[in-house]
C-alpha cells in the first residue's frame, strides 16, 4: 500500500506520534481491517478528539496505542511513538509500566472500571505504590490532594467508600483522579461523558480540560458526540470505517468540512436557534459497510450523494490542504465546499415549503 | 428523500447498499455453522441417534427374541473371547439369552424412561419456574418454598420407597423420576424470566395488549427453549442412571424386561468367570449417559449468543 | 367521548415505588412521579425532558396504561384511563422504546414483531395482516427481504424501524417514544427523527416525546415539560421554553447543550452544584435548591406551587404570587 500519510510532519517533541497504523482482527469470516492507514499525533498541552460513529475504529486504535487489543489482532505500523520510544518494539511488561503510569486512561463507564469490592483510597493508593512512586502514606496524601483537585468534596472520608456508593458524575471524578495519580503525560479517554447527564456532562468536561492545561498533559478524547468535539477539541481526526477521512484543526473541520461524510454528520445534529424547528435534518442514508475482507475504493461511497465512477476503485489518496489539514475524498477542496453549499441551500429550500 | 429511498439508498451514480451490506446469517444458519465444528456435538449426537434407532427398530435389528432361553447355549462368550461365535457377538446370558438382543431391547427402556421422565419434569419445573419469574411477589415466594422443599428430598431414597411401595413398572418410574427432576428447570427458567421480564419486549407486548399467559407462552418461552433443551439433555442422563440403579437393586424394571440396569444386576452371579456380563451393559449406560451429555453441552455451545469458539 | 378535551390529560397524576429488599427492611418510599398535571392536544409533539432519574420514563408507562398511577387520574378524551378497557387503550396508545436491542424479541422474526399487535386483536384475516405489514414495512423504510429475518441481522437504526413499525401496525393515535434516538449514531439517529416527523404528518399522529437531548427536542416539539425529581417545574411551548427559559433548572439545561459550534467552546456551569439529589430522600422545599445559582432562604423551606406565567407553568419561588406579592 502506498503510503500517504507518512510525510504529516510531526515533532519530536510529540507525546505520541502514530503514522500508517493498520489494525487487522482476525474473525471466523476473514480479516477485518478494522483501522486502516492511521495517522495522528498529540503534543503537550493540546486536545486531540476522535470522532466517529460506532464501528468506525475510533476505540480500536486507541486500544491498539495502549497494547490492549486482544490476541487475534495485529498492529503494523511505519511510527507508533510514545515520548520518542517504539511502542511496537515493547514488551508487555513494558507497555504495562506505561498504562496508568505515563499514559492515564478514562473509560465511558467507571462503575465497570472501578473495581467494586476495593475501596476508592485503595485503589488510588494501589497505582501509585504499584508503579513504585512512594509509599503508602504518600499515596493516601496526593489521593486527597487530587480528590480535591477534581472538585470532590470531604475527600478524606470519600477514600473509604466504594464506587457503588458514589453518582456517576462523582465516579467519573474519582477515575480522573486516580489516573493522575502518576502525573501522566498523556490522557486517553474513552466516550467519558457519554454515560452522564448533560448538566454533568459539561462539569466533567470543563474539569478535563481545566486540568490538561494546569498539568500540561496531551488529551485524545474519543466520542461520537460533535458537540463535545466541537467545544474541547484543539484538533480533530474524522474516522468512517477504519480510515481516517478528515483531519485538521476543530475551527477548519467544522466550519469548512471537506469530506462528505463530515458535511453529512455535521448537518444531522439540529442546533437550537440555527435549525429551523420541526424541519428535516440532514441525514447521512444507508448504514456502515462491513469491514471483513478486502475492500477497493472509498468506504462511504455506498451512502455518498457525491459519489463518482472513480470512488469504486483502488485507494482514495489523501489531499493535503495545510500542515495537518487534510482529507480522503475524489473530490477537491473548492468542488467540496460548492457541494455543501449547494445542499445546504437545497435543504433550506426544503424547510420553506 | 423519503424514507423508503433512504433504506434502499440508491445513490445518484448507482451504487446500491447492497453492495456493500453482507448480510447477517440467520440465527439458524449461524448454529448449523458451528455445529459443523462442535466434535462433542458431533460425536455425543451421532451415538445418541444410532442408539435412537436400535431402539425404535429393536424387533428389526436384533438377531434373536431378548426373552427366548435356550439353556444349551447359556454363558457364551463374545466373539472375542474363548470359545466366541459370531452366531452371539457378544455372547449369552445365564439363560442362554442373546446379550446382543437383550442390549438392544433394552436400549427402548433406558431411552423411554429418560425422555418421558426428562419431558414431563421440563414442562412441570419450565411452567413453575416460569409462573415464579414472572409475577414475582408472593407466587414467587411459594414458587421458591415449593424448590426449596424439593431440594431438601433425597432423590434416590424417596424413588426407592416410592417405588417399594407402587411396584416398579415403567409408567410409575416415569412419574417419580419427573417429580425428582423438576426443581432445576424451575430454578433456570425462573431466574431467566425475571431478566426477561424487565426487558422492554415485554412492555411492547403489554402495550401491544397481550394477556399474561400469551406473554408467557409466546414472548418469554422461546427465549428459554435452549436452557431447557440443555436442562433436559442433562436430567436425561440423570435420569437413565437412576433407572439403572432401581433396577439394579431389583426395584426398577421387573425381569425379564431386558433393562441395562437389571442385566448388570443379573450379570452379577457371574461376576467373576464371566465378567463381560457386568462390562458390556455398564459400557453401554456410560456411554449413552457421555453422549446425552456431550450432545447437551453441544446445544449450549452453539446456541449461546455469543460465540465460545 | 368528549371530542374537544385534550387527547391526553394528566391531573395531578402521582406515582410512588416502596424501595427496600427483604421484610426485615423498612421500605421507603421513591417518588417517582409527583402532582404532575398535563395535557396532550390532538396532533401536537409534547416533549418531556429531564435528566435520568427524573420520573419521565414512569410518566410515560402511565400514560400507555402499563402503570397505574398512585395518584390522579389519567384522561383520555376526557373518559378516565382506568375506567377504559385496557385493549381499547392499547389501540390507540402505542409506544416506541429507547433501546431497539431490548424492546426486540430475539427469538421471532420481523413479519411476527410487527403483526403482534394485529394477532392480538385478532385485525384482519391472516393474509390482510402479512399485507398490513409489507406495507407498513415499505412506510418505515424497511425493504422487504428481511420479512422473516431476526433481529440480530439488522442494525441498530433498522431495529428502531421495526419497533415504530410495531407500534404503527395498529393504527394508533399517540406514539409514546421514550428516548427513541438515544441509543443510535448520530447520521441514523437523523433518519429515525425525520422518518418521525413524516409519519407523524402523514397519518395526524400525536407525539408524546421523551429524551434527555435538548437539541432534538426542541427540533421536534411543539411542547415541552422539564421535569425534576418526579415534579413539573417548567410546562410551556417550545417557543417559550427554548427562547426564554424561566426556571433556572431550564437555563441550567439549555445552557449544557454541546452544538457543533467551536467558536463557543465549553459553557460555564459551575453554579450548579455537583451531586444529583438523592431520590430516596430529596431536599427539603424546592428538590433543586441545592444546585440552584439563585436559590434563596424561603427554596429550602417551601415547596414552590406551581404558577401560571403568561400561558406557561412554572413552579418556582422566583415566579407566581409570593414573589408578585412580595
Amino acid at each position: 500500500m502506498t503510503n500517504d500519510t507518512a510525510n504529516i510532519p510531526y515533532s519530536d517533541e510529540s507525546i505520541l506520534a502514530v503514522r500508517g497504523m493498520n489494525v487487522d482482527i482476525r474473525v471466523p469470516a476473514g480479516t477485518l481491517h478494522a483501522v486502516t492507514n492511521s495517522a495522528f499525533h498529540v503534543d503537550r498541552g493540546e486536545t486531540l478528539c476522535i470522532v466517529g460513529e460506532s464501528g468506525c475504529g475510533k476505540s480500536i486504535t486507541s486500544l491498539a496505542v495502549m497494547g490492549l487489543l486482544p490476541g487475534n489482532a495485529t498492529v503494523t505500523a511505519d511510527v507508533l511513538k510514545f515520548e520518542g520510544r517504539d511502542l511496537l518494539s515493547m514488551s508487555q511488561k513494558q507497555l504495562s509500566a506505561l498504562r496508568g503510569n505515563r499514559m492515564g486512561m478514562i473509560f465511558q463507564d467507571p462503575m465497570t472500571s472501578l473495581n467494586p469490592v476495593y475501596t476508592i483510597g485503595n485503589q488510588m493508593q494501589e497505582i501509585y505504590v504499584r508503579h513504585g512512586k512512594g509509599n503508602a502514606a504518600q499515596a493516601k496524601d496526593r489521593a486527597i490532594y487530587l480528590l480535591e483537585k477534581v472538585g470532590i468534596t470531604a475527600a478524606e472520608s470519600r477514600l473509604g467508600q466504594y464506587p457503588h456508593q458514589l453518582s456517576g458524575g462523582l465516579r467519573q471524578r474519582v477515575m480522573i483522579a486516580m489516573m493522575l495519580m502518576n502525573d501522566p503525560v498523556l490522557i486517553i479517554a474513552d466516550e467519558p461523558t457519554t454515560a452522564l447527564d448533560v448538566t454533568i456532562q459539561a462539569q466533567i468536561l470543563h474539569l478535563l480540560a481545566d486540568l490538561q492545561k494546569e498539568f500540561n498533559m496531551a488529551l485524545i478524547l474519543i466520542t461520537h458526540d460533535l458537540g463535545v468535539v466541537a467545544r474541547i477539541a484543539d484538533r480533530v481526526a474524522v474516522m468512517y470505517a477504519g480510515y481516517m477521512v478528515e483531519t485538521g484543526s476543530s475551527d477548519e473541520v467544522f466550519n469548512a468540512p471537506m469530506h462528505p461524510y463530515t458535511q453529512g454528520l455535521i448537518d444531522c445534529i439540529p442546533i437550537p436557534g440555527k435549525t429551523e424547528r420541526g424541519a428535516l435534518l440532514g441525514s447521512i442514508p444507508g448504514i456502515v459497510p462491513a469491514l471483513v475482507g478486502d475492500q477497493e475504493g472509498c468506504m462511504f461511497r455506498n451512502r455518498c450523494d457525491f459519489a463518482q465512477e472513480v470512488c469504486g476503485t483502488g485507494i482514495i489518496e489523501r489531499k493535503a490542504l495545510g500542515e495537518q489539514r487534510g482529507y480522503r475524498c475524489v473530490i477537491g477542496p473548492e468542488q467540496a465546499q460548492a457541494n455543501l453549499q449547494a445542499s445546504r441551500a437545497q435543504a433550506a429550500v426544503a424547510a420553506g415549503e | 428523500m423519503a424514507p423508503q429511498d433512504q433504506a434502499a439508498s440508491q445513490t445518484a451514480n448507482g451504487f446500491t447498499a447492497e453492495e456493500f451490506e453482507v448480510e447477517a446469517p440467520s440465527p439458524r444458519e449461524v448454529m448449523r455453522r458451528r455445529a459443523k465444528r462442535h466434535f462433542g456435538l458431533i460425536i455425543g449426537g451421532s451415538v445418541v441417534s444410532i442408539t435412537i434407532v436400535c431402539a425404535v427398530f429393536a424387533p428389526l435389528i436384533a438377531p434373536f427374541d431378548p426373552f427366548e432361553q435356550d439353556l444349551t447355549r447359556r454363558l457364551i462368550n463374545p466373539v472375542w473371547g474363548e470359545g466366541g461365535t459370531w452366531a452371539h457377538p457378544l455372547g449369552t446370558d445365564g439363560f442362554g439369552r442373546d446379550l446382543l438382543s437383550r442390549l438392544i431391547f433394552g436400549a427402548r427402556i433406558s431411552l423411554t424412561i429418560g425422555f418421558f421422565a426428562a419431558s414431563i419434569a421440563a414442562v412441570v419445573g419450565s411452567i413453575i419456574g416460569m409462573i415464579g419469574g414472572y409475577f414475582g411477589g408472593r407466587v414467587d415466594a411459594v414458587v421458591m418454598y415449593l424448590i426449596n422443599c424439593k431440594l431438601a428430598l433425597p432423590p434416590i431414597l424417596v424413588a426407592l420407597s416410592v417405588v417399594s411401595v407402587f411396584g416398579g413398572t415403567i409408567p410409575v418410574l416415569i412419574a417419580v423420576l419427573a417429580a425428582l427432576f423438576w426443581d432445576r428447570y424451575a430454578v433456570v427458567t425462573r431466574s431467566v424470566t425475571q431478566q426477561i421480564r424487565n426487558q422492554d419486549f415485554i412492555a411492547a407486548a403489554q402495550a401491544a395488549g397481550c394477556s399474561k399467559s400469551r406473554i408467557i407462552l409466546s414472548e418469554v418461552l422461546p427465549n428459554l427453549t435452549n436452557q431447557i433443551i440443555v436442562i433436559a439433555s442433562l436430567e436425561m442422563a440423570v435420569a437413565i442412571l437412576v433407572e439403572a440403579v432401581l433396577s439394579f437393586f431389583g426395584l426398577g424394571v421387573q425381569p425379564p424386561t431386558p433393562s441395562w440396569g437389571l442385566m448388570v444386576s443379573e450379570g452379577r452371579d457371574f461376576m467373576f468367570f464371566k465378567p463381560y456380563l457386568i462390562t458390556i451393559p455398564g459400557l453401554a449406560i456410560f456411554i449413552l449417559v457421555i453422549a446425552i451429555n456431550m450432545m447437551g453441552d453441544g446445544v449450549r455451545d452453539i446456541t449461546a449468543p455469543e460465540g465460545r469458539n | 367521548m368528549n371530542a374537544d378535551a385534550p387527547v391526553l390529560e394528566c391531573r395531578d397524576v402521582s406515582r410512588t415505588f416502596m424501595i427496600g429488599k427483604g421484610p426485615f427492611v423498612q421500605k421507603k418510599p421513591l417518588r417517582a412521579v409527583q402532582d404532575v398535571s398535563l395535557s396532550i392536544e390532538r396532533g401536537e409533539v409534547l416533549a418531556v425532558v429531564g435528566e435520568s432519574g427524573c420520573g419521565k420514563t414512569t410518566l410515560a408507562k402511565m400514560l400507555l396504561g402499563l402503570l397505574p398511577p398512585s395518584g390522579g387520574e389519567i384522561f383520555f378524551e376526557g373518559v378516565p384511563l382506568s375506567s377504559v378497557d385496557r385493549n381499547a387503550v392499547s389501540r390507540r396508545i402505542q409506544p416506541v422504546f429507547q433501546d431497539p436491542y431490548s424492546s426486540l424479541n430475539p427469538r421471532k422474526t420481523l413479519a411476527s414483531i410487527i403483526s403482534l399487535p394485529l394477532d392480538v386483536h385478532k385485525i384482519g384475516t391472516p393474509e390482510e395482516r402479512k399485507r398490513r405489514v409489507e406495507e407498513i414495512m415499505e412506510l418505515v423504510g424497511l425493504p422487504r427481504r428481511l420479512l422473516y429475518s431476526y433481529p440480530s441481522q439488522l442494525s441498530g437504526g433498522q431495529r428502531q424501524r421495526v419497533a415504530i413499525a410495531r407500534a404503527l401496525a395498529i393504527k394508533p393515535e399517540i406514539l409514546v417514544c421514550d428516548e427513541p434516538t438515544s441509543a443510535l449514531d448520530v447520521s441514523v439517529q437523523a433518519q429515525i427523527l425525520n422518518l418521525l416527523q413524516e409519519l407523524r404528518e402523514e397519518l395526524n399522529l400525536t407525539y408524546v416525546f421523551i429524551s434527555h437531548n435538548l437539541a432534538v427536542v426542541e427540533h421536534m416539539s411543539s411542547r415541552v415539560a422539564v421535569m425534576y425529581l418526579g415534579r413539573l417545574i417548567e410546562f410551556g411551548t417550545a417557543a417559550q421554553v427554548f427562547d426564554d427559559p424561566k426556571h433556572p433548572y431550564t437555563s441550567a439545561l439549555l445552557d449544557s447543550v454541546l452544538t457543533p459550534e467551536p467558536q463557543y467552546g465549553l459553557p460555564e456551569i459551575t453554579t450548579m452544584g455537583r451531586e444529583f439529589p438523592n431520590p430516596l430522600n430529596p431536599p427539603p422545599g424546592c428538590a433543586f435548591h441545592p444546585r440552584c445559582p439563585k436559590a434563596m432562604d424561603v427554596c429550602s423551606q417551601a415547596q414552590p406551587q406551581p404558577a401560571d406565567e403568561n400561558g406557561r407553568l412554572l413552579e418556582c419561588h422566583l415566579y407566581g404570587e409570593e414573589t408578585a406579592a412580595a
